[in-house]
């Protein structure tokens, strides 16, 4: 087993078996993509509560039906909330590649506001609703239908909590390597919710009209 | 203040005295048993003061084989719980006869066959499955950790925590009565008011975490941090089978969260998913936890199959016959999981088109999986074979699965799954391939990685009693339920009319008693082999001859798993190294920049325990303020920025001397 590291093999010189002049791999350098795999299962989760409405979501129980209830010129507006705050995290991301902290924060304080006012119409939809007597218990159409679109309101919740912690962290620690990468992932997970409501917006509330 | 229902009610939910069974014999009995042994655990611990250093070292460890090794212990834990359920069962269907009422209660009959099922699924067979992963994998593609090594601690951690979480149901309240799927209208609210189901739930939910994080974190590590060389062509079995089963676990995980998620708003918030009135459909319950339910059998064989490549290339002196095919039929098998579930209720009348479909798409797994059986005989023809326990487990499976698979491809077709439906024939089917292909698999890579991870190998004896006592045990304990399946018996009942029957029945009792004495051979097994480690002591690394990169490092392996990054240029690569006269690094040592340890995991894993205690029992105050626990902590966690350190040359060089002195008192 000993003999020495020249002695024979059909390819000629002599293989290297190990790296003698390593360096430090990067810090987190599989972190993007696992951040990647986990918006795969996160999507398989709306996935699923696509699913369901699609099941259920004809089924009023003689209650009221998405004609009765959906608002489209709100739903529209709340819509372009939230795109628009997925062009503010793109300047944001934009302004952090130059290293400008002043700037990234400013961007992500209005992206956070849109996503907040996306929140408030989103609540207010509910709340009127609700008021109306179409509840989540009323019918399978509505646990779904409220299920959906909260789980996404749910999503982007978190996503507002992870902003202004990163925002804490950025003014305390500066666009260092680690915060960088940070933000890097709530833009994907900020851009996949974008994704996510265009799929609701278009299944649910658009298709919800024509059925 | 006690005589002030609602007070008490705002402050203990649902929680009552009447909610701890101390009326059940059975229970009180159980419960001082367990007490006693925890308290002499406890007891033992203190007085040799271990604590200190089982928090130092294993609990908040961040090291991949470290955690591997939590994850095997809670496997053998819950094994020997499920077990215990298993033999209640078996021995009260053996008793119900002729009148007989047995001597299990139809409330307590019910639970103990809906724990057998969660807790051998979820935690024992995924626990077992996902430590050898975590402690194979990234030695054997050349890595020092995985990926996310914070994480890894975490789902562990998740894991216990919902593994605790079932136990306590013991002793608190009460399990679910649903059987394993927990299939609504019956485990709705309606139908079962009490805590079982939430108990089911949120146990599920919290292991689910683990399990998916886990997940996440493996094809990470797999696919970004092999060592230099090591194509994907060139990944041991093993580690393929493990890729393929992550894949897995990240795209059916999710179903079973998004599902049960359903399940808790119907139970909690009164929505109308799976009700029978409003609009509700129970069938969509089914469809969905089966779309988790099938891809999660894949999850537990895949990497048995992988442990039974290694094993017969080992043991066979050779390499894997077939190892391109080997690697697309695992894939194939990946996607087809995906097609199949279907097959687990024809009778819902979905018509024959659609049944067709999953009964063609479902014995079309049989292909691969045919594939790989041959390709195992073909790597021990004219191999140099050597009999060592886990060779031996490997023919048994061989010959165990083939029955379980075929009786598989039976049931798979629909007319015959109409008869066969719920009936002691699937209970048999599904027992002979999971414990003929997961379980076999298990013991097999458990006695080969043992070596690597301990040093020294496990007492060949009390292997083979525990061998040959499951092999068995097993055979007595479910043939008896495929001939009592073709005569009609259905899963689950508690009493029987026909004394015809009982016969049956009491073989089967018999082989679950062999069973029996074949866990304990095997707990005996690991006391001996920990008693004799001296002389089971291997100071090369590489006990079996072995092929993969694991066996090129030290046993147990240092922290830092390679003191350099090995180079690979071909499969087997550790084969090719010895092969072509690779000489170990004396010299040249440098720092290792390595994860550092930290408590987080184990603080939101017990705060995930005290949530899921209080969603259970209806404490709102304290699921709320655990819920906000849970939120600082995760978040106080990201405000640490200083997660790694570097292992010093001289430590290095240190261990590393340690090893090449071992090694020369071996080669005198």
């Amino acid at each position: 087993m000993s003999s020495p590291a020249s002695a024979v093999h059909g390819d000629g010189a002599a293989p290297t078996f190990y790296l003698v002049d390593e360096h430090d791999h990067a810090e987190g350098g599989s972190t993007m993509f696992g951040f990647w795999i986990y918006l795969m299962s996160d999507c398989l989760i709306f996935a699923v509560l696509f699913a369901t409405y699609g099941v259920l979501g004809s089924n009023y129980a003689a209650g009221p039906s998405p004609k009765d209830l959906f608002d489209l010129p709100l739903v529209a507006l709340n819509t372009s909330m939230l795109l628009f705050s997925s062009i503010t995290y793109g300047f944001a991301m934009l302004t952090m590649d130059k290293g400008r902290i002043a700037a990234t924060q400013g961007w992500l304080a209005v992206t956070g506001l849109f996503g907040l006012a996306f929140l408030g119409i989103e609540l207010y939809e509910f709340a009127h609703m609700i008021h109306e007597g179409a509840t989540p218990q009323r019918s399978a159409f509505l646990s779904s239908f409220f299920t959906l679109v909260g789980t996404h309101g749910l999503h982007v919740t978190v996503g507002l909590v992870w902003l202004v912690t990163l925002m804490i962290q950025v003014k305390r620690y500066g666009l260092i390597q680690a915060n960088k990468r940070r933000l890097m992932c709530l833009s994907l997970f900020w851009h996949f919710l974008d994704v996510i409501w265009i799929g609701v917006f278009t299944f649910v509330y658009l298709m919800g009209m024509l059925r | 203040m006690f005589d002030n229902p609602d007070l008490l009610k705002a402050v203990f939910g649902r929680l009552t005295l009447e909610s701890f069974p101390y009326h059940e014999p059975i229970l009180v009995g159980t419960f001082a048993m367990v007490a006693l042994g925890g308290l002499a655990l406890v007891g033992l611990l203190t007085y040799y003061r271990l604590w200190g250093y089982l928090w130092r070292e294993w609990f908040t460890s961040i090291d991949h084989k470290r955690i591997g090794i939590m994850y095997m212990i809670l496997g053998i834990v819950m094994l020997l719980r499920g077990f215990a359920d298993a033999i209640m069962m078996r021995l009260q269907q053996a008793m119900a006869f002729g009148g007989s009422e047995g001597y299990l209660p139809a409330h307590h009959y019910d639970q103990v066959f809906t724990a057998h099922g969660v807790i051998m699924i979820f935690f024992v067979a995924m626990p077992l499955v996902t430590g050898l992963m975590n402690f194979v994998v990234p030695l054997q593609i050349g890595a020092r950790d995985v990926s996310f090594p914070f994480l890894n601690n975490f789902s562990f951690w998740m894991t216990t925590a919902g593994a605790i979480l079932v136990m306590m149901s013991l002793f608190v309240g009460e399990f679910a009565k649903t059987g394993w799927l927990a299939y609504p209208p019956l485990s709705n609210i309606g139908y079962s008011p009490d805590v079982g189901v939430d108990y089911y739930i949120w146990a599920l939910q919290i292991a689910g975490i683990g399990t998916l994080l886990s997940g996440v974190n493996l094809v990470a590590t797999i696919v970004k941090m092999r060592a230099p060389g090591m194509t994907m062509m060139k990944l041991p079995v093993f580690t393929w089978t493990a890729l393929c089963t992550n894949v897995l676990i990240v795209a059916a995980f999710p179903v079973l969260t998004a599902v049960l998620a359903l399940l808790s708003l119907d139970r909690y918030v009164g929505t109308n998913f799976f009700t029978n009135d409003f609009g509700g459909n129970p069938m969509m319950y089914v469809n969905l936890i089966w779309i988790w339910g099938h891809p999660e059998v894949y999850i537990l064989i895949l990497p048995a199959f992988g442990i039974f490549s290694e094993v017969t290339s080992t043991f066979s002196g050779k390499r894997l016959f077939g190892y391109t095919s080997m690697v697309y039929a695992t894939v194939v098998i990946t996607i087809l999981a995906y097609l199949v579930w279907l097959h687990h209720f024809f009778t819902m009348g979905s018509g024959a088109s659609v049944n067709s479909f999953f009964g063609i798409t479902t014995m079309i797994i049989s292909i691969p999986t045919g594939a790989k059986i041959f390709n195992w005989l073909f790597t021990m023809y004219r191999g140099r074979i050597r009999f060592e326990l886990p060779m031996m487990w490997t023919i048994a499976f061989m010959l165990t699965f083939v029955i379980g698979g075929m009786t598989g491809v039976l049931l798979a077709v629909p007319p015959a799954d109409f008869v066969l439906h719920n009936s002691l024939f699937l209970v048999a089917h599904f027992h002979n391939v999971i414990i003929g292909g997961v379980l076999f698999g298990l013991f097999a890579g458990i006695s080969y990685w043992f070596p690597k991870a301990f040093g020294f190998k496990l007492d060949p004896f009390w292997g083979k009693m525990s061998f040959w006592f499951w092999v068995i045990g097993f055979y007595f304990a479910f043939m008896p339920l495929y001939v009592l399946g073709l005569m009609g018996v259905t899963r689950r009942l508690r009493v029987f009319n026909d004394p015809s029957l009982q016969i049956w029945f009491v073989i089967a009792a018999f082989g679950a008693v062999l069973i029996a004495v074949g866990i304990l051979s095997f707990l005996i097994q690991i006391y001996v082999s920990i008693r004799n480690r001296e002389k089971l002591a291997d100071l090369t690394g590489d006990p079996w001859d072995g092929r993969t990169l694991e066996w090129s490092t030290s046993s147990p392996p240092p922290a830092y798993n390679f003191a350099f990054t090995p180079v690979v240029h071909d499969l087997d690569a550790w084969h090719d190294m010895k092969r072509r006269g690779y000489t170990r690094p004396l010299e040249g040592f440098k720092a290792i920049h390595m994860p550092s340890n930290t408590g987080t995991g184990i603080i939101l894993a017990v705060l995930s325990i005290i949530f899921g205690f209080a969603m259970i029992w209806y404490i709102w105050w304290l699921a709320a303020a655990s819920f906000i626990a849970l939120l600082a902590v995760t978040i106080g966690h990201t405000f640490n920025y200083k997660r790694d350190f570097h292992i010093p040359a001289e430590d290095v060089v240190r261990t590393e001397g340690e090893r090449t002195a071992l090694l020369a008192g071996v080669a005198r």
